[in-house]
This record gives C-alpha cells, sequence and structure tokens, in this order.
C-alpha cells in the first residue's frame, strides 16, 4: 500500500460550488435506495472498516464528495472498488446508512459513464468472475485465476500457491455447470437485459 | 449434508443450482445480482424451507426473495423469466438457524469423538454483519462457541472473530488481503488457539492461503469440526486437503489415535 494512501480527506483545494453536479446526489439515492444525505461525518464507518488505509477517502468522505455534487472525484476514487460489501460499517452506521449499497451505485454509475476505474485490477477480476457464471451458471475458480493472471500479466505470481492448492484437491480442474446454461447465459445479452428489477 | 444426516435432517440439494453471482454480480450489475438469485429461488419447491451454506448466498439470497415478496411486479417479472413460480413465502434458512433449533441432546447423542481439551477461537467474519434492511433477522452471535463447548472443546475469546477476511481482494488484491490475515491468525496464536472455526468457507479459504507467518494454526470449516466430531465417514482423509494440516494437531490432543 504505503505511497498511494491518501490522507483520506477532502481535496485540499477550494471547491468551486459551480462546478457541482446537484443532481448527483439524488441520482445515487436513487439507485441506492438510500438518503446520502443522512450521513452526518461521524466517521463510524472509517473506525471500523478493515480497509480503510487502501483507499484513498473514507467511506464517508465518499459521501461527503457526493453531498457536494463532486461526481468525478467520487467516481473515481478507488474507495467504491476497494469496498468488499463486508457490512462491517453499516452495522455501526448511527444513521442506518446501508453503505455497500451506495458503493454498489456509485460502481455501477462509474462503469456505466466511463470515467477513469481507480481499481481496473478488481474491475477485470470482477469480469472474470461473471464470465465464468456466464459460461457455465457457476465459478470455475481455477480458470477465473488463470484468466485473472493473464490479464494482470501476472504470470507467475501465485502459481505456487496454485499447484500446492490443485496437489490437495482444493481446485477442480474441470467446471462444475449447470444443466441449462441457456438460462443464466442470455442473463448476459442484451435483450434478456430488458425489464425494470 | 453428512452432517447433517448425523443429526438425523435429510437435505435435497437444490435441482441445477447457479452461482449467485458473490460480490462481483452486485459491484458490477444490480439487475444481473438480482436475477441470479432469483434463479435460485424460482428452483426452490414450495413448502420446503431453503437451506443455505453461505453467507453471501444467504444476503443475496435474501434480498432477492425481499423484493419479490414485497413486489408483485418484480415477482410476476421473474416468474415470466423462468416460467416457474417463485413461492413468496419461502423460507431462507441458513446452515447455523438449522442448528441453533437442535435439541443439545441430539448434538450430545451425534458425538462420536469428543473435542476434549481443544483451543479454538470462533471466527464470523462478516456474517454477523448485514445490511440495515436485514437488521431484525436472527443473530447468531455465540452459535459456533456454544455447540463446540457443547461438544467438548474450550472456546477463547479474541479480538478479530468478526473481522472481515477480505473476500475477493484475496484474489484480486493480495497485497491488501495478506497483512489483513495476518492480524487474524495472529491475533488467534495470541489469544492461545490451536485453530480457528470459520463460518464461511471462503474466509477458510482465505484465512489459510494468505497467511504469511511462520506461527501458523490450522484453520477449520465450522461443518468440517462437526463432521469429525460426529464421526462421519471421510471427514479425517478431508483434512488432509488443507494447506494447514490439523491432523498433527488432532494427533497431539489424543482426538484421534
Amino acid at each position: 500500500m504505503g505511497s498511494d494512501v491518501e490522507k483520506n480527506a477532502l481535496p485540499s483545494t477550494l471547491i468551486d460550488l459551480k462546478s457541482c453536479d446537484r443532481s448527483f446526489g439524488l441520482e445515487v439515492n436513487e439507485r441506492s435506495g438510500e438518503t446520502v444525505g443522512l450521513c452526518w461525518h461521524c466517521r463510524t464507518c472509517a473506525g471500523g472498516c478493515p480497509y480503510v488505509k487502501a483507499m484513498d477517502y473514507h467511506p464517508h468522505a465518499v459521501f461527503r464528495l457526493v453531498q457536494l455534487g463532486l461526481r468525478k472525484e467520487a467516481l473515481e476514487s478507488s474507495t467504491i472498488w476497494i469496498c468488499v460489501s463486508c457490512n462491517t460499517c453499516s452495522i455501526q452506521c448511527p444513521a442506518a446508512i446501508d453503505i455497500p449499497a451506495i458503493m454498489d451505485a456509485l460502481r455501477h454509475m462509474a462503469v456505466e459513464e466511463g470515467v477513469k476505474i481507480a481499481q481496473p485490477e478488481i474491475v477485470k477480476f470482477h469480469e472474470e468472475v461473471l464470465g465464468s457464471i456466464e459460461r457455465y451458471g457457476r465459478t470455475h475458480k481455477l480458470e477465473i485465476m488463470m484468466r485473472y493472471k493473464v490479464r494482470m500479466r501476472q504470470w507467475f505470481q501465485d502459481m505456487d500457491l496454485g499447484l500446492k492448492m490443485l496437489s490437495r484437491r482444493k481446485l477442480d480442474l474441470t467446471p462444475s455447470k449447470i444443466d441449462r446454461p441457456e438460462e443464466v447465459s442470455r442473463l448476459f445479452t442484451g435483450t434478456a437485459k430488458d425489464g425494470k428489477y | 449434508m453428512k452432517v447433517c444426516e448425523k443429526l438425523g435432517l435429510n437435505l435435497i440439494e437444490l435441482e441445477d443450482w447457479n452461482c449467485c453471482g458473490s460480490s462481483s454480480a452486485h459491484s458490477m450489475d444490480q439487475k444481473l445480482a438480482f436475477r441470479l438469485a432469483a434463479r435460485n429461488l424460482s428452483l426452490a419447491p414450495s413448502g420446503r424451507p431453503l437451506l443455505v451454506m453461505c453467507p453471501t448466498c444467504l444476503h443475496r439470497l435474501k434480498l432477492a426473495h425481499k423484493v419479490i415478496a414485497e413486489n408483485p411486479e418484480a415477482r410476476a417479472q421473474e416468474e415470466a423469466r423462468w416460467g416457474r413460480p417463485i413461492d413468496p413465502g419461502l423460507k431462507i434458512v441458513h446452515f447455523f438457524e438449522l442448528l441453533s433449533d437442535v435439541e443439545p441432546s441430539r448434538l450430545e447423542a451425534a458425538l462420536v469423538r469428543p473435542l476434549r481439551g481443544l483451543k479454538v477461537v470462533p471466527y464470523y467474519g462478516c456474517m454477523l454483519a448485514r445490511p440495515p434492511s436485514l437488521r431484525k433477522e436472527r443473530n447468531y452471535h455465540g452459535l459456533i462457541e456454544k455447540i463446540l463447548i457443547s461438544l467438548g472443546a474450550e472456546s477463547l475469546s479474541w479480538s478479530f472473530s468478526a473481522r472481515c477476511c477480505g473476500t475477493f481482494l484475496s484474489a484480486a488484491r493480495p497485497d491488501i488481503a495478506v497483512p489483513l490475515v495476518n492480524e487474524i491468525i495472529g491475533g488467534a496464536v495470541k489469544a492461545g488457539a490451536e485453530c480457528i472455526v470459520t463460518a464461511c468457507a471462503m474466509c477458510q479459504l482465505n484465512l489459510e492461503i494468505r497467511c504469511t507467518l511462520k506461527d501458523r494454526i490450522p484453520t477449520l470449516h465450522f461443518s468440517e469440526i462437526l463432521a469429525f466430531a460426529f464421526g462421519a465417514k471421510g471427514s479425517t482423509k478431508w483434512f488432509r486437503r488443507h494447506l494447514v494440516d490439523p491432523m498433527p494437531l488432532l494427533k497431539a490432543k489424543k482426538l484421534i489415535p
């Protein structure tokens, strides 16, 4: 981590209110079903989060960006991708905000709007997992990891671990597939994506 | 499944179940996450509870089921998509809920290998944490301790029982997961534990593969130690799959010959 640990603070430069996007917060509320404005920045989320050290902004600081309408800063933060949705924050949040639901909304918006993704490696990993589900209806861990390592050009990282796991039969060589794979694979194609829910 | 058999419960695997999408689906695509869970719900026969082992699957299934049960439009959409009815009254039960309802006498009757003197720390990871909308659901804090103590083990208190294991960061960003896992395992060793018992299979895996400490202790999934205690066939053979083999510990504690 080291150098990429920011001060977890808001931008130190002055915020130009004219550049703030007033609709951003409402959009995040609508997508997440939560109310970002409820956050009063008590920082309990940051106190409990096991991952703050790896984030550029604390979770509540991302919400501050949303409250201020700083769309680009919020969607390009590493926090939204580092968050694993473990809910440690949301059980402690005195305002009962579903923090991971807001992170989900921000992640979806970041992908849709094509902003610069702060953690492309994490997105690549998610894509590999979803690709496996699209192909088999289930996850084939060995293939996911091999494809991911190739995409990341980390040819040898974890190779020894993978071999150890294979020899102990912790990883299956062949995927477990569902009987009706088209039922799941069509969820990934354009036409079946229609529908409100 | 063998554990449940020993307790007199007969399980039937959900026919053609699919992956609920884990962290990746809800991180990338809300609708996909909902629909992957909905397919599983459409496969569940009505009138029987759906038993779930993984805490994340449980959340995904419960959240999707909540939408379907409360919103007729969403239910109609998914029933049309899958061509199967979805029971709005379907009971979704975690393995822990099942265990907490088992009579202590039944556990005692199933006990073949008492865990006498085995010092364990319970590890729940993120399982006890959930989104505010599921806050009023039953909570299983203390269940691992309660059951393991009733089976003869000694449960120790420690600081990391509810610390997240790193989930997918273990694969995508090992540099973040390693210090986290080391802190957890180091905490268990410091508390005097001889092994860690986890509530989730992925936690078990992450704690095993991402620990770089010299001083390591075995990590067992709750169902593995129950299978061992109940003398389920093949349970000790299964242990050899672990990266940190628990067999030397079990031999040293004279729990197996």
